[in-house]
């Protein structure tokens, strides 16, 4: 790669274009489009933890799920402007991220694993206890969000969704980047290879772990959000393991620790998902399932991983 | 290199043909008016989803698919029904790319709720073949409903109930929201006739192991149990009911017909016998006309048996088809809309209408009780509560 | 109140005999295999068909089962699962839950999407009574097979050849594979028991737990939560483990109702954060 320094910005550029060049060549599926946009937001955030701190997560959905329905009750309450729901979903998730990261990062994986996978089991069996506030399994309804910037309303065709959903998606993603390039960054690459050897270089490991687990809850918390508000809607599903399960399927089917792997894995997923649906709706499982099989099996580090691998073989 | 080369050129042109039926160039606007069916077709709810695909398709193969002058096209989408907001983004895109003129389908309350928006926006008939919850009519004026909602089926139990001197009925529904609405009509109808619920349980939705619940019942000896779970763990339940010998301790088993769903009765078999149940379709009704559907039905699906979820599909479908007949072939969202209102025919289940004003179903709710016929099980009618409306939400 | 706690148990137990062998493959083989729950799925069709289409009797078709599933572990083990050891555990969770997706839509093709139903025979039906307290003749039933698979493992782990160079190589297996212990044929048969167990604890819970294509999804869950609390690398931790969970839910459910799933949400958490390693772990990090 170091031959061809211009390769990587211009295979970035090329990424974002097509993103945007998208929203012209696929004017029927801006609704598949910003969903992926959303899980990729989503995936992002598991990134940021898994791929780049080392904490592995089966409750991230609780993050997604508590941002949802804080931006969905906001509007439901009379306040629909999308862009504070943004900042209220960020700032709630992200503070339940940094009161339960104590609780995860006690003990070693498995232990870690079960404790967000019990916590979040625990949110979604509140939201469903409470469905005065939360609507319970049936959803939270008059969910009703003013156009973006008082100018663009969310239509039928999804245009607004998309093209609000992508944005928010590349500014935070643009955030990403320069935290993972940042001191702070390179430290959580530290503790992520050796966490015992890091406070020996001075790095408060806890502090910054936890500062990171907030940070990925407040990502997580956001693409809530922007699903709330796009689709004006908003039920337990949110806050499921499954959802859970499938961000980290999608991160790791992208590959690890690039943050473009984890956009790439959402985007894939998601896609083949829809493509092997339309094509078999009742036994798209088994592709995908082979699918994920054979990424796993040639373990060049997903998605992401394999395509450079064939960038490498073929320079 | 060239090795390289035919790689990378294979991966592009992998991608291209993998992308290619993303950019489907518009339809040419053709005779067909598509039908768009939206149903939990994989996941825990599929069993539903294929129910209402069967008798859907079934109608359509034994009426044709032209009606009114127009061809009607049908086509199937799996929402896997635990995500709400794919079974939008389907209706959107069946709506926008693939223009369709119907929406139909919705298997779960939630699904139906996120769907309905698109149908108003786009001015579309969209008919919900399975969910249940009343207030789904009210989410969109487009909406019209021909499956049945808990309150309709669960206030005649409890009537009847009343009717049949139990005194006193403990409840036993699952933790979400059918469950608590079952729950809150069956007690409102239940006390408001002088009767007494000394004990109200709900399992939780994930592992239901009925064992505790049963045993405070077992504790309680109620007069009777009214019981709502989703069809699929009514098995469990009765096994366990009997079991724990609460029939022969004198605990009657009452509940709607989601416990005793047809698709399962017959393999649940004899600790469901005796069960009573209010529900509106049975595959034992006995009319000719849904002795016709239930043997063609099993014709086209060998070992299975049409259940209440197939009849909404069977009856959704008629009233497209009656809709479109009725226009002349005219695909119009708010003409076919007005011919759907207050339309009344002869369902296998029975007589039903669709009210004008509110667009739900409008049906006979029956009182049946499990019986072995033949060394098969099934719920056969006994009473009947004729054009119950839904009480409301 | 004894009816309770012996129904607790019963549902402990039969949650022990299906996540034994998650527990053991992770604590010897390093792999998180999410599909456990896969074979314990095609212990339940094998035994439901062969009871429904063939009418053999249960205890045959249990057994049946047990040995698909084993045999399925053996090939799978030597076909596939043997390329992914020692990679990182986020590959074999992706590989894992490739594989439940491919199972559970194979079982949809074979069987459908509804739930099988099997009718027990006449001796495991009705009640029994146990002193004060009644119980379910299949609950008993289960109490008793789970006690002797139990008792069979741990006679095995500790009695045998076998066990003694499983626990060598689960300890260390680098030197006991200078020690002349053939680890990968160990491996093989290791995972073979497990998946055996995994299928023999399908058979038994399709009349308790339900069987659908979902089942693995569903009760992936709980069978993690088992291995968790209970430590990866022993049998008697996963076996307090699961009684503790089983006894705890049931009686949660019996006596607080309105707590519904918290109990056991609960009681998890709790329980993580006060032994994170599992509830007998050794001092000892690894």
């Amino acid at each position: 790669m170091t031959a061809r320094p211009w390769l990587r910005p211009a295979l970035e550029a090329a990424f974002w274009a097509a993103a945007l060049g998208a929203y012209f060549a696929f004017p029927d599926l801006l609704p598949l489009l910003s969903q992926v946009a959303i899980a990729a937001l989503f995936v992002l955030s598991l990134d940021l933890l898994v791929g780049f701190a080392g904490v592995l997560t089966l409750g991230q959905a609780a993050f997604f799920g508590l941002g949802a329905y804080a931006a969905g009750i906001l509007a439901q309450q009379g306040w629909g402007e999308p862009l504070s729901g943004l900042v209220l979903a960020a700032v709630l998730a992200g503070a339940l991220g940094v009161l339960t990261a104590p609780l995860v990062l006690r003990g070693g994986d498995l232990p870690a694993l079960m404790v967000t996978l019990g916590l979040g089991l625990m949110l979604g069996e509140a939201a469903n206890k409470l469905p005065g506030i939360t609507g319970g399994a049936d959803g939270l309804l008059g969910v009703e969000v003013w156009p973006v910037l008082g100018l663009f309303r969310f239509d039928l065709y999804g245009r607004t969704a998309f093209l609000y959903s992508l944005a928010v998606l590349f500014a935070l993603f643009l955030l990403a980047r320069l935290v993972v390039s940042s001191p702070f960054g390179l430290a959580l690459r530290g503790v992520r290879g050796n966490a015992r050897r890091m406070p020996a270089l001075g790095t408060p490991v806890r502090a910054r772990l936890v500062a990171v687990y907030g940070m990925a809850a407040a990502y997580a918390g956001v693409a809530g959000a922007l699903l709330a508000q796009t689709t004006q809607f908003v039920s337990l599903d949110a806050l499921s393991f499954g959802r859970s399960a499938e961000g980290l399927l999608m991160l790791v089917l992208g590959g690890l620790g690039s943050l473009y792997g984890a956009l790439v894995g959402a985007a894939v997923f998601t896609v083949a998902h829809h493509l092997l649906s339309e094509l078999s709706p009742l036994f798209w499982q088994f592709w995908i399932g082979a699918a994920l099989m054979a990424v796993a099996l040639a373990g060049k580090g997903g998605v992401l991983g394999l395509f450079a691998a064939a960038l490498r073989r073929a320079s | 290199m060239r090795a390289g080369l035919t790689r990378r050129g294979a991966a592009a042109a992998f991608g291209a043909a993998a992308l290619a039926p993303l950019a489907r160039p518009a339809v040419a606007q053709g005779e067909a008016v598509r039908v768009g069916l939206i149903l939990p077709l994989t996941g825990p709810f599929a069993s539903t989803g294929r129910q209402v695909e069967a008798a859907v398709r079934l109608y359509l193969r034994q009426n044709g698919d032209g009606f009114g002058g127009r061809r009607v096209e049908l086509l199937v989408r799996d929402d896997t029904g635990v995500a709400p907001e794919v079974t939008r983004r389907i209706a959107q895109e069946m709506v926008v790319r693939d223009r369709a003129r119907v929406l139909a389908g919705f298997g779960l309350t939630p699904l139906a709720f996120a769907a309905a928006p698109v149908a108003t926006e786009a001015k579309v008939p969209m008919v919900v073949m399975a969910a249940a919850t009343s207030a789904i009519v009210a989410r969109s004026p487009f909406v019209v409903r021909t499956s049945f909602t808990l309150p309709q089926v669960t206030a005649p139990i409890a009537d009847w109930a009343r009717k049949e001197g139990i005194g006193n009925a403990a409840t036993l529904v699952t933790d979400f929201a059918p469950g608590l609405d079952a729950e809150r009509v069956f007690k409102e109808r239940f006390l408001a006739a002088g009767g007494a619920v000394p004990l109200e349980l709900r399992s939780p939705l994930r592992n239901p192991d009925y064992a505790p619940f049963l045993q405070r019942v077992r504790d309680a000896r109620p007069q009777a149990l009214f019981i709502f779970v989703p069809s699929g763990e009514g098995a469990a339940l009765m096994k366990q009911f009997a079991e724990r010998g609460l029939g022969e301790a004198g605990v009657r088993l009452i509940g709607t017909g989601d416990v005793v769903d047809d698709d399962l009765l017959d393999a649940i078999g004899r600790p469901a016998l005796g069960a009573v149940t209010s529900h509106h379709y049975s595959a034992a009704h006995d009319s000719p006309e849904n002795r016709a559907y239930v043997e063609a039905f099993a014709a086209a699906n060998p070992g299975v048996r049409p259940n209440f979820m197939s009849v909404g599909g069977w009856d959704g479908m008629h009233l497209i088809a009656e809709a479109l007949r009725a226009t002349g072939g005219d695909a119009n969202g708010d003409k076919l809309l007005a011919a759907m209102k207050g339309r009344s025919w002869t369902s296998p289940r029975g007589p039903m209408a669709i009210d004008a004003n509110t667009r739900d179903v409008v049906q006979d709710v029956y009182i049946r009780r499990v019986e072995e016929r033949n060394g098969r099980f099934w719920n056969v009618e006994f009473d009947r509560v004729p054009a119950v409306r839904d009480p409301g939400a | 109140m004894l009816t309770v706690l012996l129904d607790g148990l019963a549902a402990g137990m039969l949650l022990f005999v299906l996540a034994v062998g998650l527990s053991v493959t992770l604590g010897l083989m390093n792999f998180v295999n999410l599909a456990h729950g896969a074979f314990g799925m095609l212990g339940g069709y094998v035994c439901a068909a062969m009871l429904n289409r063939a009418g053999l009797p249960f205890l045959l078709c249990v057994a049946a089962a047990a040995l698909a599933s084993a045999a399925a572990g053996v090939v799978l083990e030597r076909l596939l699962y043997r390329r992914l050891y020692g990679r990182d555990h986020l590959d074999q969770v992706l590989f894992s839950i490739g594989l439940v997706f491919v199972a559970g839509a194979a079982a949809d093709w074979v069987f459908g999407a509804r739930q099988q139903l099997i009718a027990l025979p006449a001796w495991l039906s009705g009640r029994v009574e146990v002193g004060p307290a009644s119980i379910g003749a299949y609950r008993l039933f289960l109490i008793a097979a789970c006690g002797l698979i139990v008792l069979a493992l741990h006679v095995g782990l500790v009695r045998t050849r076998f066990g003694a160079r499983l626990r060598a190589a689960v300890d260390d297996a680098v030197v006991a594979r200078g020690l002349g212990i053939p680890v990968p044929r160990l491996f093989a048969l290791t995972f073979a028991l497990g998946s055996g167990l995994a299928g023999l604890g399908g058979a038994l819970g399709v009349e308790v737990l339900g069987l659908d294509p979902t089942f693995p999804l569903k009760y992936m869950v709980y069978f993690l939560i088992v291995v968790a609390v209970g430590g990866a690398n022993t049998v008697l931790g996963p076996f307090l483990a699961a009684v503790l969970l089983g006894v705890v839910d049931v009686a949660g459910k019996y006596w607080v109702p309105e707590l519904g799933a918290f109990a056991i949400y609960t009681a998890m958490v709790a329980l993580l954060l006060l032994r994170p390693q599992g509830l007998l772990a050794r001092a000892a990090e690894r």
